[in-house]
């Protein structure tokens, strides 16, 4: 007994000796792949999405229209630096180090609001990466005003104790009036044919960021400006406090502790979004606990009561004041700009609500032009307006996208499944206060069912657009199709068959009304020795009834009308206006005589129906039938 | 009034009423105009779900379903107005007595502009087009193929009618003794040719030039007393017109032999029953009364010839063949189902690997005996 005793100590004992902390590079060697950095392919996008994130939110919070500089020079074989800079607000020098030289620094990660950064790991992983790879250090200008002075830095992260490490510090000259330049030298591999490059990153990022102007400057030297497309900053989102749903028992607990509310009714009021005081009370009653109990006295298990109480009692959904969404009208000014497309069709739909978090859906399809005709479509996926490059098949954005039947948005769809093939891009967006994603690289939505659903809704509203344009898009191109007929073959034909067989040519205006299916108005006339008779004749082609006014303008009065028309003069002219009303497939005729040497070829004109539903006759100037309006 | 002159004035006559029935297609489509109809053209859909069995002239002819060719859509309209076009440059030939060749009829819509024909098969589907309107024949509106070879060789004396700017003159020719070696070679309007007199017993037709150049030199002619007619891949309309009425005339029997492929069949098919592209022709060109020699599928195990794997197109066509009403017999339907079997083909000249001489002294003997033909 007393050997084990000895024995199990021993074990603690040495077990103790190897137990130490984690040092954060160790950590981050552990975990490169799980914050993007798993091939040199990727590491040198997420460095560049890291710092172009950073690069517009800073812009965005401090209502600056972004201007950022993005350069990639290539230095060695295999080493490549990395220079992003933008004209934002800078940041105060005494905190450039850590927010560079600190894993998990950062201004937004209590805050519950809508963000492309969250958690302070972003940029200072890429420092990381940086000093890992090429054992260089990162250096970074910032100046946050026109009279202030530009602070220059160079720093790595002490690898022990997560502090920064500065090598250098100074104050240079910087002819920016205020802004942050970071410059990196990393291990990488630069691509760019494929989405997934810092170009397919630069143009996604483009497309949902109509407000930034970003420039690229490639190691090729070659420089692509994606220019803006509008001046208006997007609306600044709110922050906003926490929905009780969807709140964890840990988060519930913390929260008692450090609030400095008395009551408990006071404490739900005001330190959670939608309860009032009725609600309050309700919640309070529902879990069994004073209203008015100090919350920093309650216990664990009254704490788990609450949380249950939560779910019971009726809580409306939280506001969406806090979420920016694109809007429909910018994301088709990105699409617009970026790609040569014939048709787009933009969608954001209503908030709504996933685990207490409040989220919007937009969707956008473009469709034809210069894409191809033979690949599976694209989808540009965004969270937050930051493009998601990788991990595509696992993002609930695609999972919507193949859920849908596109055949019945006239797109192929080989297997009946998954996604279609045609010349489309199809863009979804998912705006949150909290996006769930599946990992800590931030690529893929997680499957929450009513974000699919959400997505599917969307990507089905502007796949009903593109359905309609491209039916719009069929019946032009078989009115054009008849056109040529009509207007090409038609008249040769006629005037063939009539040399052949020596008879005079026929009058093809019928046969053209009907394949068009048009309203025929056809007049001829009769020359009789002192007086003509002219003879209009009106045939209904068409598979509707057509009511409209014929005119008949002229100099002179005509004669014997029948049926009479109404007769208005203006101009020293005369208008016969007869009203017309005719069934499919019916015919009229309308007769008159006017007297010999007179002009019978006058056109006739037709008022209250599309001159293209009618052949033989032209449609009344708007203006004149404007004037008579006056009269 | 002498031979020549009849003959003169009988083919102004016929060409006279070629330009009418001709004419009768624009007019129909001047009168649509007056009635302010649509323009458009019935013609018998030409596919092989549209032929029926004429019992009286045991042929396949065109059925009941008929497609419109109007002017509602683009492609009816100018198929109306490349008709016009071809119609009145055919009336414009007849009149002036001249001729053309297919080909130029499809070089000269060149001038045409919008009624320019786009590739050769379409004006050739055209000239076939108004010979089904007008129940005629290209012949008739003096339009002719390309020579494409087809040759006859074997004893039979034949009087070629030639007219040639309106002189009309005769020519007897024997087809062994004042013929090279090629044979006499079938003019495209056999309409001109006479059978003088033969000494012949039956006609074979052959489809490669190999083994009609087996059986000349090996003397099969003499030997069986044969007219060898050399069908030179899908026969002519001339060669099986020639054929049909060496049959008739002549009642010679006709048997065909071909290579054992569905591609084969298919001539033997035209020779028999028409082809589905001409099955309004079928009356005048198909010989009911041919039979098959072979290479039967069963002759490729009977015979254990070399063989070739069936392609996936070979099989296609076959699978076809299989829904084609001329080869709806008992007979066709058990050598194509043994050949799927099989999933191989021979050809003629396989025969070749059991020596020069197996075709023709054992192999041809054996089949003709078992037709009841020697």
């Amino acid at each position: 007994m007393i050997g084990e005793d000895k024995m199990a100590e021993n074990i603690a004992e040495k077990l103790a000796q190897k137990q130490r902390e984690i040092s954060i590079a160790e950590f981050f060697e552990k975990n490169r792949q799980i914050l993007g950095f798993d091939s040199s392919t990727r590491s040198l996008i997420t460095s560049v999405k890291e710092a172009v994130d950073n690069a517009l939110d800073a812009c965005e919070e401090s209502g600056v229209l972004p201007d950022i500089l993005v350069e990639i020079q290539k230095v060695d074989r295999d080493n490549y630096r990395l220079i992003v800079e933008d004209n934002g607000p800078g940041i105060v020098k005494e905190q450039i180090p850590r927010v560079f030289g600190k894993l998990l620094y950062g201004s937004r990660f209590h805050a519950l609001k809508q963000s492309r950064g969250q958690q302070g790991i972003g940029i200072s992983a890429v420092v990381l990466y940086a000093q890992l790879t090429s054992g260089r250090p990162t250096a970074i200008y910032s100046k946050t005003g026109k009279n202030k002075e530009a602070h220059y830095y160079e720093l790595v992260i002490n690898t022990k104790t997560n502090e920064p490490e500065i090598l250098m510090e100074k104050i240079v000259p910087w002819d920016r009036p205020h802004g942050t330049r970071i410059e990196v030298e990393m291990e990488g591999t630069y691509v760019r044919a494929r989405k997934q490059s810092i170009y397919g990153y630069a143009k996604s990022t483009a497309i949902v960021n109509p407000h930034a102007r970003l420039t690229l400057i490639e190691p090729t030297g070659d420089t692509q400006v994606f220019e803006r497309a509008t001046e208006v900053l997007p609306v600044e989102p709110c922050e906003i406090l926490p929905h009780p749903e969807g709140i964890e028992l840990g988060t519930l607990i913390r929260m008692l502790r450090d609030t400095e509310r008395r009551r408990l009714t006071s404490f739900l009021t005001n330190e959670f979004a939608r309860i009032g005081h009725k609600t309050a009370k309700d919640i309070c009653a529902r879990a069994g606990i004073d209203p008015d109990v100090n919350p920093s006295d309650l216990s664990r298990d009254q704490a788990k009561r609450l949380l249950e109480a939560f779910k019971i009692v009726k809580i409306i959904a939280p506001s969406t004041e806090c979420l920016s969404p694109i809007t429909e009208e910018l994301i088709r000014k990105g699409l617009e700009k970026e790609y040569d497309v014939d048709f787009i069709a933009t969608t954001t739909r209503d908030a709504s609500v996933h685990t207490g978090n409040p989220f919007i859906v937009e969707a956008g399809i473009a469709y034809g032009g210069s894409l191809s005709k033979d690949e599976k479509t694209d989808i540009l996926r965004f969270a937050n307006r930051v493009p998601l490059l990788y991990q595509q098949g696992g993002c609930a954005s695609t999972h919507a996208v193949e859920k849908i039947n596109w055949r019945n948005y006239e797109l192929l769809q080989p297997g009946g499944s998954g996604i279609p093939q045609g010349p489309a891009v199809i863009l979804t967006h998912v705006a949150s206060t909290n996006v769930p994603f599946t990992s800590e690289s931030k690529e893929a939505i997680a499957d929450i069912p009513e974000i699919v659903d959400e997505i599917e809704l969307a990507v089905r509203d502007v796949a009903r657009g593109l359905k309609n344009y491209l039916a719009k898009q069929k019946i032009l191109a078989k009115r054009k199709e008849k056109e040529e007929i009509i207007e090409k073959v038609l008249p040769k034909l006629a005037e063939k068959v009539s040399a052949a067989t020596g008879e005079p040519q026929p009058d093809i205006l019928p046969i053209v009304a009907k394949i068009m299916g048009n309203v025929l108005v056809q007049k001829t006339a009769e020359q009789g020795e002192n007086t003509s008779i002219v003879t209009i004749r009106i045939k209904n082609f068409s598979e509707s009834q057509k009511e409209f006014k014929l005119h008949q303008v002229s100099a002179e009065e005509i004669e014997d009308p029948s049926p009479k028309p109404r007769v208005s003069s203006f101009d020293g002219q005369f208008d016969a206006i007869w009203k017309i009303s005719i069934k499919p497939n019916a015919e009229k005729r309308v007769r008159y005589t006017v007297k010999s040497g007179q002009s019978t070829s006058a056109n006739l004109l037709v008022e209250g129906i599309l001159a293209e539903m009618v052949t033989g006759a032209d449609a009344l100037p708007k203006k004149r039938a404007s004037e008579r309006g006056k009269a | 009034m002498s031979a020549g002159e009849e003959l003169v004035k009988a083919k102004k006559e016929k060409d006279g009423l070629t330009k009418q029935r001709l004419l009768q297609i624009i007019k129909t489509i001047y009168d649509q105009f007056a009635k302010e109809q649509i323009p458009q053209l019935l013609i018998p859909t030409r596919t092989k779900s549209n032929i029926a069995f004429n019992e009286e002239s045991e042929v396949w002819v065109y059925g009941e379903r008929e497609s419109a060719r109007s002017c509602k859509t683009v492609r009816g309209a100018y198929s109306l107005l490349k008709s016009s076009y071809t119609i009145e440059f055919l009336n414009k030939q007849l009149e002036e007595n001249r001729s053309s060749t297919l080909r130029e009829l499809y070089y000269i819509s060149e001038g045409w502009k919008l009624a320019k024909f786009r590739e050769q098969p379409e004006s050739d589907r055209m000239i076939e087009d108004l010979e089904i309107i007008t129940e005629l024949q290209r012949e008739n509106f003096h339009v002719r193929p390309e020579e494409n070879g087809a040759t006859i060789f074997g004893p039979i004396r034949i009087k070629e009618n030639v007219e040639r700017r309106g002189q009309v003159s005769e020519r007897v020719i024997h087809c062994i003794d004042d013929v090279g070696e090629g044979g006499y070679q079938i003019p495209y309007n056999v309409d001109n040719l006479d059978f003088v007199e033969h000494d012949a017993k039956f006609v074979i037709a052959i489809e490669t030039g190999g083994m009609r150049d087996r059986l000349i030199e090996n003397g099969f002619d003499t030997d069986h007393d044969a007219i060898i007619v050399h069908l030179k891949g899908q026969p002519a309309r001339s060669t099986r017109r020639l054929l049909k009425s060496m049959n008739e005339r002549l009642k010679l029997p006709v048997v065909v032999f071909t290579d054992g492929d569905p591609w084969s069949y298919r001539i033997f098919a035209s020779v028999a029953y028409g082809s589905i592209k001409s099955a309004h022709m079928s009356e005048y060109m198909a010989t009911p009364a041919a039979q098959f020699i072979g290479v039967r599928p069963s002759d490729i195990v009977n015979y254990d010839l070399p063989t070739d794997k069936l392609s996936d197109q070979d099989i296609r066509a076959l699978q076809s063949e299989l829904t084609d009403p001329r080869f709806g017999t008992d007979f066709w339907k058990d050598e194509i189902k043994l050949q799927l079997e099989l999933k191989k083909k021979s050809e003629q000249q396989a025969f070749a690997s059991r020596g020069l001489d197996y075709v023709t002294d054992v192999y041809l003997p054996e089949r003709l005996t078992s037709l009841g033909i020697i």
